[in-house]
């Protein structure tokens, strides 16, 4: 489904990612774990179309979308719920939403309104207060559920789990499980290895820019290097 | 009644620094960028109107659409050849670049009109009300001037709150990254808030020539500098803001020429600006900023 082979993406003079080539299949969930910097969140902006790679190539659905506009990778069904949530903090949620609908035709948005607040109760309760006003947990869920509303065939999530109180990481880890299930692929990038690897298909180990480790969900979580370095021996 | 009569014309004036506040304001808000060329293109569009009703005849209505028009092409122009480019250059690049393309318009004005004032009061002209048996006497204009405001006003609220066009302005204005990730083509919604400004400067360039009837390539300056300090006293990037800034500062600046000196006008002016900025670094209704981790 997404293929990306050797990119290499700089941030300035920074090389931040140094060509890196991985894929996800449909219906899988893959997990790209590692430590702060390591390159996992440059990679998923390159995905989305915010920043470009210099070399190599990235083909969705089929596609080369290396150097389609951001805008348009929306539309192809690769969608990006950005690190640090980065919702429309003076909209309404529902306003939040409707953005997150932005590219779908109008006679489908209702549908997919009802879909989201299925799986995001809160969010209906709340879904005419301001987002800033929310919290960190629903302002997570808001902002799954706008990426959602633009019925992605792949989900990328940045660090959904960031900042989280635990017993909201578990509703957050159930909710990305039941996506799955609905037959959403996901690829999750996630600096909690233990709970990202046990729901994950497949993960790749990011380490200074480089993907350095691969395996199912189970291999890594059982693998000493991983061990040691992710999940506290 | 001098004090009513005061109170209209200052809101009158208020009413045109608003309608350009408006432009800096929401420019501001999406390109996160000060246009210092916003002024110029008032006396743009006072000139494009003013040629179009004296030299090719056209009535006073056609002159006005015309103006807005040709001032809306002219932002989306500008935008495109000057500002596009610099679009992730540090916002000291934007800042000059904005200053160059004033001077620009204010010389080829120069080149194009010649440097003699041009009389408006020959384009359009409207009648005075007398109300009270005379004892209040205020110009159509007057009128004329915050009726626009306010239908201006009126008309952007419902651009911004209902429409998909407006709440993906808002967005890319909050977000930039975050809106093009919900497929909000960024460029496109940039363009189109440069030509909404542009288009609304020429109202106001038309406006304030019916109350101030002189056009010189410097015309837009000092207005586009006073609507950048209500914008700015409103707090800038919110569009209640420019409104509330602008009749607040027409207001203050009617009342300073009538009551404490013509020449200290404004300074009085820029004075309740510093010290509203003391207080209230945002503006009257500008939020502080503040970041959610």
């Amino acid at each position: 489904m997404l293929s990306v082979s050797n990119i290499n993406v700089w941030y300035g003079a920074i090389h931040a990612i140094k060509d890196i080539s991985f894929e996800v299949n449909d219906g899988e969930v893959v997990a790209l774990i590692g430590a702060n910097g390591a390159g996992k969140s440059t990679s998923l902006k390159t995905l989305s179309g915010l920043l470009r790679t210099r070399t190599g190539s990235i083909e969705f659905m089929g596609e080369d979308i290396t150097h389609m506009p951001a805008e348009k990778i929306v539309e192809h069904g690769l969608v990006h719920v950005p690190e640090g949530r980065r919702i429309f903090q003076q909209m309404t949620v529902e306003e939040n939403l409707d953005m997150g609908a932005y590219t779908q035709p109008r006679d489908t948005i209702a549908g997919n309104l009802e879909r989201v607040y299925a799986h995001f109760p809160r969010l209906k309760e709340r879904r005419r207060q301001v987002a800033g006003t929310l919290s960190g947990g629903e302002q997570q869920m808001l902002a799954m559920g706008r990426g959602l509303m633009a019925n992605p065939k792949l989900l990328m999530l940045d660090e959904p789990s960031m900042g989280l109180a635990p017993i909201l990481v578990e509703q957050i880890f159930e909710i990305i499980q039941a996506l799955h299930e609905a037959g959403t692929t996901i690829l999750l990038v996630e600096q909690n290895a233990q709970a990202a690897l046990s729901i994950a298909n497949r993960g790749y180990v990011m380490e200074t820019g480089r993907i350095t480790l691969t395996g199912t969900g189970q291999e890594l979580l059982h693998n000493d290097d991983v061990r040691k370095a992710y999940l506290g021996g | 009644m001098e004090f009513l009569a005061n109170l209209i014309n200052g809101m009158s004036l208020g009413s045109v620094y608003a309608i350009i506040a408006l432009g800096y304001t929401m420019v501001y808000g999406i390109a996160k960028m000060l246009n210092f060329a916003h002024g110029d293109v008032i006396m743009v569009g006072a000139y494009i109107c003013f040629c179009a009703v004296s030299y090719l005849g056209l009535p006073a209505i056609a002159g006005v659409a015309l103006s807005v028009v040709g001032c809306t092409v002219l932002g989306i122009v500008v935008e495109r050849l000057a500002y596009k480019p610099l679009r992730n250059a540090p916002s000291l690049n934007v800042l000059i670049t904005a200053i160059g393309v004033s001077y620009f318009l204010q010389n080829a004005a120069l080149l194009i009109m010649g440097s003699d004032p041009k009389s408006f009061s020959s384009v359009i002209s409207l009648p005075a009300l007398r109300l009270f048996d005379g004892a209040l006497t205020i110009s159509a204009t007057a009128v004329l001037t915050i009726l626009a405001c306010v239908a201006i006003m009126v008309a952007l609220t419902m651009f911004t709150g209902k429409t998909k066009m407006g709440k993906a302005m808002r967005a890319c204005s909050e977000d930039r990254d975050a809106a093009q990730l919900m497929g909000i083509n960024v460029n496109s919604t940039i363009s189109m808030v440069f030509a909404i400004g542009s288009g609304l400067a020429a109202i106001a360039g038309v406006l304030m020539c019916l109350a101030y009837p002189t056009i010189m390539p410097t015309t837009g300056s000092m207005p586009g500098i006073k609507a950048f300090t209500a914008a700015v006293l409103g707090g800038i990037g919110s569009i209640p803001g420019a409104a509330l800034g602008g009749i607040l500062l027409g207001v203050i600046e009617i009342f300073a020429r009538a009551y404490i000196s013509t020449q200290l006008a404004d300074a009085v002016v820029f004075g309740v600006l510093i010290v509203i900025l003391l207080i209230r670094p945002a503006g009257l209704l500008g939020k502080p900023v503040h970041e959610k981790v």
